[in-house]
């Protein structure tokens, strides 16, 4: 069944999904970073979402929905209205692509993302596998 | 929303004569040692000269240039206090030049830390010109470089959009008479950055033609430039095609073969373009379900019968490999000289190192990590790719 995104049910799918990608294990097996993929109000999505995922060595360790930015600080805040993330899920948006064109807005230390491109690519995978629904 | 970014291109018999209208007080060379020796510099100053500059010359830069000499020609270059920076060779130089200009307009800043995000306040001091000794590398054209850091023993790949120069000078007097083994190595660096740019996933209707007409050059010119040195014609063509090539990939990136013959070029201390070239044919084999559209675009821009999408892969394949035989290319591994046992005991590393290379992301098919070692084997083998 269809899971809407920007929700902690897809969040944790996808927590789920990246621990099941052996391709993603590999990549991010030297990275660690705890994110929020901030989605912005568009449409009839009024208030803004943080998606929370803690990335640990090539494993999701905790992920949730929270609309309290203050829930955590993490060391990277990535955000992007709804359609924008709509078409990096669908693959419309290489997100390498996106965050040069600052589409999607990177807050952290960017030189270590740089470092595991791979691994942006399979998150986006990851996302590719979760039969998602999106509000218009 | 993406960019199409290019220098102003100065190209063709004379071009080194822009030089004489720069606007400007003082402009620093940056080249390596057989440039030097073989007077080109000094045929640069000529020219500068008559637009009434001073000049200042480095010529310590060392094939796969490292942070070190970066650091010790910024540390020249400031001292002269250029307002015109020429990086004057193939990739190396060119590179070179990218990296001490940064260095020499950001003292404190650590070169390491160059990414495509950050605003990096060039050209308040002085810009950057850039003029290829070789036709291949198209770093002329290119936001990127390539450093050795000797302390760390890593290469750092750098990327910004402010690093690309300002003008490309492609003047076919210095590529005359260049080594047969050079003209091809650096040749197939150019078909392959002009074929890749064409399938990448980033591609766009603003290097696409710049892919095909490349292509096309090369094809016609390679062999003769190989075969005679001294064809004007041939290489002020292959001259043209390697900046246009690297005006295509600039703009569209480069896929699995840059990353296999990043690879291969580390693993094993060969040249870049002989790598990537040996690569290209069995990656174009592999992507032949996703690119097969646009790999018969080329096959039919050849001028060649036209193919089904299916087969466009193995026909271009084909006749690239043709054309690296007539070059004198490897066109399997055994040929370019690795052993069985060199190859198993490599295998590992190479499939790890291919993975994690940036432009393995950008291939129309990605490949997962068994698929990269079976193309290894392939290659080893001389086998068409069937999987
Ligand atoms: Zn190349």
């Amino acid at each position: 069944m269809a899971i809407k995104f920007a929700t902690d049910e897809w969040i944790k799918a996808l927590c789920a999904q990246l621990n099941a990608n052996e391709a993603y294990a590999q990549a991010a097996k030297d990275w660690e970073g705890d994110f929020y993929f901030i989605v912005e109000p568009e449409g009839s999505l009024t208030e803004t979402i943080y998606l929370y995922m803690d990335l640990w060595h090539g494993k999701c360790r905790e992920a949730f929905a929270t609309k309290n930015p203050d829930e955590r600080n993490p060391a990277y805040r990535m955000s992007a209205p709804m359609s924008t993330w709509r078409k990096v899920i669908e693959k419309q948006l290489d997100p390498i692509q996106g965050m040069m064109t600052r589409k999607l807005k990177l807050k952290g230390d960017m030189m270590r993302v740089m470092k595991v491109p791979k691994a942006a690519i399979e998150i986006v995978n990851s996302c590719t596998k979760i039969e998602t629904e999106f509000l218009e | 929303m993406w960019y199409f970014r290019t220098p102003e291109i100065v190209f063709g018999e004379d071009a080194l004569s822009h030089l004489d209208e720069l606007e400007g007080q003082r402009a620093f060379i940056v080249t390596d040692p057989t440039l030097a020796s073989l007077g080109f510099v000094e045929v640069i100053q000529k020219h500068l000269r008559a637009a009434g500059m001073e000049s200042a010359v480095f010529a310590e830069v060392e094939p796969d240039p490292s942070l070190q000499t970066v650091r010790r020609g910024a540390q020249t270059m400031r001292e002269f206090g250029p307002d015109w920076i020429i990086g004057l060779g193939g990739g190396s130089s060119m590179d070179a030049a990218k990296a001490m200009w940064f260095l020499y307009e950001n003292p404190e800043a650590d070169p390491a830390g160059i990414n495509p995000f950050d605003k990096l306040g060039l050209r308040r001091k002085a810009r950057l010109i850039a003029i290829p000794t070789t036709s291949g590398t198209g770093a002329e054209t290119t936001w990127y470089l390539v450093l050795t850091d000797l302390e760390s023993r890593r290469k750092l790949a750098l990327l910004n959009p402010e690093i690309m120069p300002d003008i490309a000078i492609v003047d076919p007097s210095l590529v005359i008479n260049l080594p047969p083994q050079i003209t091809a190595d650096t040749g197939m660096d150019a078909l392959t950055h002009a074929v890749e740019a064409y399938i990448s996933t980033w591609h766009n209707d603003f290097s696409d033609g710049l892919s095909l007409k490349a292509i096309q050059l090369i094809f016609e010119y390679l062999p003769r430039a190989y075969a005679d040195g001294g064809d004007a014609e041939a290489r002020e063509k292959m001259h043209n095609a390697a900046t246009i090539a690297g005006m295509a990939f600039g703009n569209s990136v480069t896929g699995l073969a840059h990353a296999m013959g990043h690879t291969m070029g580390a693993v094993w201390h060969i040249p870049h373009g002989r790598a990537v070239g040996l690569a290209l044919p069995y990656v174009l084999e592999f992507t032949r379900a996703e690119a097969g559209e646009r790999l018969a675009e080329i096959v039919c821009f050849l001028g060649m019968e036209p193919e089904p999408a299916g087969r466009a892969a193995y026909v271009l394949a084909h006749r690239i490999r043709e054309l690296m035989r007539r070059i004198g290319q490897p066109v399997t591994l055994p040929e370019l000289g690795i052993s069985a046992d060199d190859f198993e005991s490599a295998l590992a590393e190479l499939t790890e190192k291919t993975e994690l290379d940036a432009s393995a992301l950008t291939n129309a098919r990605m490949a997962t990590t068994a698929e990269i070692e079976r193309l290894y084997r392939y290659a080893f083998a001389g086998k068409e790719v069937d999987f």
